[in-house]
């Protein structure tokens, strides 16, 4: 009896410790990060854990709204580009405050912009604004004011100030010291972060109310997904901010008001031929890769609506070109992703020589047509999109081995040895602006992955692709910039050196707990808007 | 335990013979994709469902049964085999010979297995058949196991030796090939039997390793170790409890395996 009373008391103290857990718990909104991040160092941020702590204790001077896609003042009430390009000038707001109360002025702009620029520093963020040699200058105006002057123009320049979290010249506790809604509370090592809402945050509500409603963010590292799917339906954490199709579905079994399809994002997966004029390939392999006719009847022998539907199950939409749909300015409208056509597809094969011979396609050499396509080990997405089109084109003849292998292995092939024939990969994209694309489609350049760093353009479309590329960087016109980037696309879509295969949606889970949450295709999906999330709990205390 | 043994071996019969009418018995190609039924529930048309690209699971179960009952036995006594011959004459020979081998066997077991794997993969061709890059991930299997087993025939061959009777053989002037094949091999069949057994077992779960680690038999040929893979989500697996059919058939086999082994075969 003695026994039982203890384990009775036992669970009455269990109990009313989870409820007043539980009261905590409006208070702080949890989600989980896939790993530790390398860095709280903002100007240092590279991996996808350090981003997010810098996106939710930067402030930066402007940003861009991840649902308008359009640029807004933050710290800067209002800038101007002027010198062609080569210049801003930020009017910065006046009487905000660092979050140890440290005052901000112009002088941190100038020793965020020194920091970001030193090379010795190898800031990421800083390589976006290195567009030719020279000094970067900056200089303190009256009034509030600071101007940044680069040795060339850049085009695009105001949204990359979107990245630049500033930092504090004066305060003691360097870039610990935030102007973004949160500042770092607590750092366990390896096992969680505590963000602590920052008290001088300079931005209030309509009604006057400061931001952020929320008190704190804590964030777990937990690399293992079920487990963070099991933690999300168990209500310990809020929201899963990317989730894959198969996750997706499974939270929209469980509880579809928590799934959110925000549509087609900025990713892309594609496949490509080996162009390398000097690769180990046999040299009738190097004419059929390098034949417009080809490339282009193996993306119509694709099937990118079944890959969509069963790959992705749904989530992903076939790819058009080099630019999502997702990117409203930038997307070239008059271009429809390629049909899925096996009729054609033989009839441009046949236009370059290749036939079929008992069901094998040869070229006019007799060379029967086998490739194999490389993609990265344990990626089952794309494994799965490599065994559906290796099936797509047994339609047509062709036989594709399919290989799976370790990724620096990979990337060994297709940037060192070039010893491969195609390739299949993805690219992430969070940039809106051409010019973050601009190391894929110089010919130059070395990530120009079918035949990268080339001292002349190889083909006449590419010496075009260049001289495109070239102009829209160099102009601050849009429209001009656009009409440019149109034509590249319309390039990219007639040559296809990259044969765009889906656009994977941006899919995110958020507890029905979280208020204000509009989850977008731009990263970061969910909490773009951290500052206007608020939490159950949170809201019925308001009310 | 005779009846388990008994029942180890039928057991294993069964699934050989299923597997090798894997032809007549599929009731669809290994490879076709059913586009409009990816992730089927088990149907008449069905029996297991069909995985995600909607290609017919027990189709699937059967083929890549086959290929990796049929394959790692021919790894495993490839290992064997090399092991018989390296261990054997090491021991045999005694002295610096056995020293210097042991002593290569030694930094051969300190390899890091998987990453070994894992670099010869990579470095193999890449325009290879399906076919050909399963037997080429087993021949590696085989050629890689020798080591350990090599150990314990070298400690083996070496007692024996010393043996009176191979005094006797000696005295009688048996030469040393002679001494090696009738007197020396002969007494380490049942060592051999049984390395080879373990090893059967071992390469099995190896290739599924690879497999999970998407680096295993070439799609769209399967195996357990691709079979496995679509075990790796918890959730997925507990929602569909047909898909745990390759794992419970993969785990009678491996323990029919060790059935198989007398109590007088197993290595102390």
């Amino acid at each position: 009896m003695k026994k039982l009373l203890v384990f009775v008391a036992l669970l009455t103290l269990i109990a009313f410790g989870s409820s007043g857990l539980l009261a905590q718990s409006g208070r702080e909104l949890r989600f989980c990060l896939r790993s530790e991040p390398k860095t709280l160092n903002p100007l240092l941020a590279a991996d996808d854990a350090s981003e997010t702590v810098r996106y939710l204790t930067g402030g930066v001077l402007v940003r861009v709204n991840r649902l308008t896609q359009d640029l807004e003042p933050e710290l800067a009430a209002s800038w101007k580009i002027t010198n062609g390009g080569k210049t801003i000038t930020f009017q910065l707001r006046d009487g905000l405050r660092f979050s140890d109360g440290t005052p901000f002025s112009a002088d941190d702009v100038a020793y965020t912009m020194q920091q970001l620029m030193d090379p010795a520093l190898h800031s990421p963020t800083g390589d976006a604004f290195r567009s030719s040699e020279g000094k970067v200058e900056t200089q303190i105006l009256p009034k509030s004011r600071v101007r940044i002057t680069f040795p060339a123009p850049i085009a695009g320049l105001d949204r990359l100030f979107d990245q630049v979290a500033i930092m504090s010249a004066k305060s003691p506790q360097k870039e610990m010291a935030v102007l973004g809604p949160y500042f770092v509370g607590e750092n366990k090592a390896g096992s969680y972060l505590i963000l602590k809402r920052n008290p001088n945050y300079w931005e209030k509500d309509p009604t006057g109310r400061p931001l952020p409603y929320i008190e704190s963010v804590r964030l777990d590292i937990q690399q293992n997904r079920d487990i963070e799917m099991l933690r999300l339906t168990r209500g310990e954490i809020h929201f899963i901010n990317s989730l894959d199709a198969e996750y997706f579905d499974k939270v929209a079994a469980q509880d579809p008001s928590m799934a959110h399809d925000a549509g087609a994002s900025l990713d892309s997966e594609e496949m490509w031929f080996n162009q390398v004029a000097n690769s180990p390939l046999p040299s009738y392999k190097k004419a059929w890769f390098t034949s417009t006719n080809f490339r282009r009847a193996i993306s119509e022998a694709i099937n990118r609506e079944d890959l969509a539907r069963i790959v992705f199950r749904g989530h992903a939409h076939p790819a058009v070109g080099p630019v999502s749909p997702a990117n409203k300015f930038w997307f070239n409208s008059k271009l429809q992703a390629h049909l899925f056509d096996q009729k054609s597809a033989l009839q441009r094969l046949a236009q370059e020589g290749f036939h079929l011979q008992d069901n094998v396609l040869r070229d006019h050499d007799g060379h029967p047509v086998e490739f194999s396509v490389i993609t990265n080990a344990g990626n089952k997405y794309r494994e799965r999109m490599a065994t559906m089109i290796q099936q797509d084109l047994s339609g047509v003849g062709i036989k594709l081995n399919v290989v799976t292998l370790d990724f620096p292995s990979l990337i060994e092939r297709i940037t060192r040895t070039f010893d491969y024939e195609a390739c299949l990969l993805g690219l992430v994209n969070d940039e809106l602006d051409p010019n973050a694309q601009m190391t894929v489609w110089l010919s130059s350049a070395d990530s120009h992955q079918w035949n990268p760093s080339q001292k002349t353009p190889a083909t006449a479309w590419e010496a075009e692709i260049d001289k495109l590329m070239r102009a829209q960087a160099s102009t601050l016109d849009p429209k001009k910039r656009k009409e440019d980037f149109d034509r590249v696309q319309e390039i990219a879509w007639q040559q296809e050196p990259f044969i765009y295969l889906v656009n994977k949606n941006a899919l995110s889970a958020v507890s029905p707990a979280v208020h204000n949450a509009h989850p977008v295709v731009l990263r970061p999906q969910v909490y773009w808007n951290i500052d206007q999330l608020s939490l159950t709990n949170e809201v019925a205390r308001n009310r | 335990m005779k009846w388990a043994r008994t029942a180890a071996i039928v057991f294993l019969l069964v699934v050989s013979a299923a597997c090798l009418l894997a032809n007549v018995i599929a009731p669809a190609s290994y490879a076709h994709q059913f586009r409009d039924e990816p992730n089927a529930s088990p149907s008449r048309q069905h029996l297991l469902g069909t995985d995600d690209l909607g290609r017919d699971r027990f189709s699937r179960v059967l083929y890549g049964t086959r290929v990796s009952l049929l394959l790692a036995p021919a790894a495993a006594l490839l290992t064997s085999l090399l092991a018989a011959f390296i261990g054997g004459l090491a021991g045999f020979a005694g002295g610096w010979v056995e020293r210097l081998v042991m002593a290569g066997t030694d930094l051969f077991l300190s390899l890091p297995w998987l990453f070994l794997l894992i670099t010869v993969r990579a470095l193999l061709p890449l325009n290879v058949s399906p076919i050909i890059s399963v037997l080429i991930t087993f021949a590696m299997l085989g050629c890689l196991g020798w080591a350990g087993a090599a150990r314990i025939i070298c400690a083996d061959a070496g007692a024996l030796a010393q043996a009176d009777f191979i005094l006797l053989a000696r005295a009688s002037g048996s030469n040393g090939f002679r001494l090696l094949w009738r007197h020396l091999v002969p007494n380490l069949k049942p060592v051999l039997y049984a390395q080879f057994w373990i090893s059967v077992p071992v390469f099995i779960l190896t290739e599924a390793n690879l497999g999970i680690l998407g680096l295993g038999v070439a799609e769209p040929l399967p195996s357990w170790g691709s079979l496995l893979r679509e075990l790796e989500s918890f959730s997925t697996a507990s929602a569909q409890p047909w898909q745990l059919v390759p794992l419970i058939l993969f785990i009678l086999v491996v323990s029919s395996f060790h059935l198989v082994l007398s109590k007088e075969e197993l290595p102390v």
